[in-house]
């Protein structure tokens, strides 16, 4: 069996790993545009603010590859996929042929078109290592910096870099921040958070133009700046298979088993949909747990194993200078509302299951909350009044949490 | 593989294991004598296993070592593995981003006092053998034991 896979992050490596838990045998390509062994994307922050680095940044160790018997081509890019005659071709004019392959191309920055944003010098994107480190060579300890989008990128960029610069100005279109995970009270309870730390906000407006290094909003203020990172959003990256026929729709599409409309071809991570269990329909998650999930379970069926991807949720942890900010699910139905300072907490659920939660600060064991969503958990069964007052076991009956306590222990065949 | 159980109908609520836990992790184990009380005199203690304890319900939760471990594989470090059947975390490569304490189902993972998280991982990086919390708890609530044939 030849397996190929189209991208070396953490979908590409869950699709290894779940390939290899079935299949030692077959042979294993990976095709990577980036040059860097498999690291980590959502540290490119950490790099920069000194938390990590290139080392302990890798997502999996030195021998990965070794001892997964693959071979990867790295700095190589895919151009084009020939289902029919089972072969990838690349950018060096090669191809690969496959009996089985992986799409695992990821996401793109979303790049609006700016008026004379070309005349400016310094002007990033925060995706990837090279970006990263591209960014960092232009930094100064007097540099002004603005970051256009305060959506998860754009904001860790902005605590990435904080110390090393004199100003961080965040511009959003919206007029709140982390929309996609936060409601507007806990927007601007980080909002504020990160104003003490420093960072300032223009929300409701954006850039209408740049003029060298101007920016004029559209508002009419002008401010300068040194360098501009533009973090708006990301793109599913599905040319590939929208070109060889397959089904795409914001993503490509993929059946629970991470197939996607194709012959053989599968796909999985910020390039596909998955079906989302809280509103009972196909979206992208471009989050790394999705991703790595997603890439697994591709990578069994591949190998002719049998697993489903039919547990997605979108659920995201994510902190700034300190504080936490956990979520998982879908804001709907009634709600639950804790507010005391920093530490927030809404619950969202209907008569018989929680649909989704924030939590602010105070998040210790949220993973009780989020196995009652990925689980569907009858709220019937438990006692909710304990669960609304903190994630904990002693909501169970005595019967379930003895038999939740005990399962990881008993062998695989019991009845 | 041997795992820890926790008998809730014998857990006295005593947190012998919250305390024999936090000692085996001070650094302390190997320096003679093993006393305890002088280990963890002044520190509030920060334990991986954690009574939950309401009324006259109380028990045991520490990391379960799951099959399919969900901290494991969506761990966006790669700072979580699972090795020979235990769940490790390499304190090097964690950034505390606290992914993990979004999925783990029984809340078994915490930060450190370090700046990292932690968990238990049955031991086997301070003294190897027994857990300290089986080995101290006074009424066999916690136990050490093989249930079945499950592979590693
Ligand atoms: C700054 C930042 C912070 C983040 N923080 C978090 C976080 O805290 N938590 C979280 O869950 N998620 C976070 N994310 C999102 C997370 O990084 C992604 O969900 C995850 O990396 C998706 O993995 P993937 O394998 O699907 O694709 P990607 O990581 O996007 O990788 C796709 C790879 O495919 C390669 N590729 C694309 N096209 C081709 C081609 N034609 N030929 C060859 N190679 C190709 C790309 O170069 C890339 O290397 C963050 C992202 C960023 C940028």
């Amino acid at each position: 069996m030849k397996y190929v896979i189209i991208g070396n992050s953490a979908a590409a490596i869950g699709c290894i790993e779940g390939i290899r838990s079935v299949d030692s045998q077959g042979s294993i390509t990976v095709i990577s545009k980036e040059t860097q062994h498999t690291y980590s994307r959502p540290l490119i922050s950490y790099l920069l603010l000194g938390k990590t680095d290139s080392e302990r940044m890798k997502y999996r160790s030195d021998n990965f590859y070794e001892e997964n018997n693959c071979t990867v081509m790295f700095g190589t890019e895919v151009t084009k996929i020939s289902p029919d005659k089972k072969e990838v071709l690349l950018d060096n004019g090669k191809s690969v042929k496959y009996d089985k392959l992986l799409v695992a191309t990821g996401s793109n920055p979303f790049v609006p078109p700016i008026e004379g944003v070309s005349t400016a010098k310094s002007v990033h994107t925060f995706m990837s290592l090279d970006d990263a480190l591209a960014l960092e060579k232009d930094l100064t300890p007097d540099s002004r910096v603005i970051i256009l989008g305060g959506g998860l990128i754009g904001l860790k960029c902005a605590e990435g870099i904080l110390k090393s610069v004199k100003k961080i100005t965040v511009i959003d279109m919206a007029d709140r921040i982390l929309p996609s995970i936060l409601d507007s009270e806990g927007s601007s309870i980080i909002q504020k958070h990160l104003e003490s730390k420093g960072i300032e906000f223009l929300l409701g407006n954006s850039i209408s133009k740049v003029d060298g290094q101007r920016a004029i909003l559209k508002s009419g203020d002008i401010i300068e700046f040194d360098s501009l990172v533009i973090a708006v959003g990301v793109r599913a990256n599905t040319a590939l298979v929208a070109e060889a026929g397959g089904t795409v729709n914001r993503g490509i599409y993929t059946d629970l088993s991470c197939k996607t409309s194709l012959h053989d071809i599968y796909s999985a991570g910020d390039c596909s949909e998955s079906y989302d269990i809280t509103i009972g329909q196909p979206r992208v998650l471009a989050l790394l747990p999705n991703a790595y999930m997603q890439g697994e379970v591709a990578g069994v069926n591949m190998a002719g194993g049998d697993m489903l991807y039919d547990h997605a949720i979108p659920m995201n942890a994510i902190g700034f200078f300190g504080l936490h900010v956990i979520s998982a699910g879908s804001y709907e139905g009634e709600c639950y509302t804790v507010a005391e300072g920093n530490n927030y907490k809404k619950l969202f659920y209907n008569d018989n299951n929680l649909f989704g939660y924030i939590l602010i600060g105070e998040v210790a064991r949220a993973g009780i909350y989020t196995a009652l969503i990925r689980e569907k958990t009858p709220l019937d069964s438990i006692d909710f009044e304990l669960i609304k007052d903190k994630p904990q076991l002693m909501a169970f009956t005595k019967k379930d949490r003895a038999a939740l306590l005990i399962k990881e222990a008993l062998p695989d065949n019991w009845q | 593989m041997k795992r820890i159980i926790v008998n809730e109908k014998w857990c006295l609520g005593c947190r012998l294991c919250e305390y024999n836990c936090a000692f085996a992790n001070s650094g302390s184990i190997g320096t003679t004598p093993l006393d305890m009380a002088k280990a963890l005199k002044d520190i509030v203690i920060n334990p991986r296993i954690k009574i939950e304890e309401k009324d006259d319900i109380c028990f045991a939760v520490s990391c379960r070592h799951c099959k399919e471990p969900l901290c494991v594989k969506s761990c966006i470090t790669g700072a979580l593995t699972r090795v020979d059947g235990v769940i490790r975390i390499n304190k090097e490569k964690c950034v505390e981003c606290h992914t993990c304490v979004l999925v783990c189902p029984y809340g078994a993972i915490m930060p450190s006092d370090e700046g990292v998280m932690q968990k238990c991982e049955l031991c086997v990086q301070n003294t190897g053998g027994e857990p300290f919390c089986v080995k101290g708890c006074p009424n066999k609530a916690i136990e050490f034991k093989e249930l079945g044939g499950d592979s590693v």
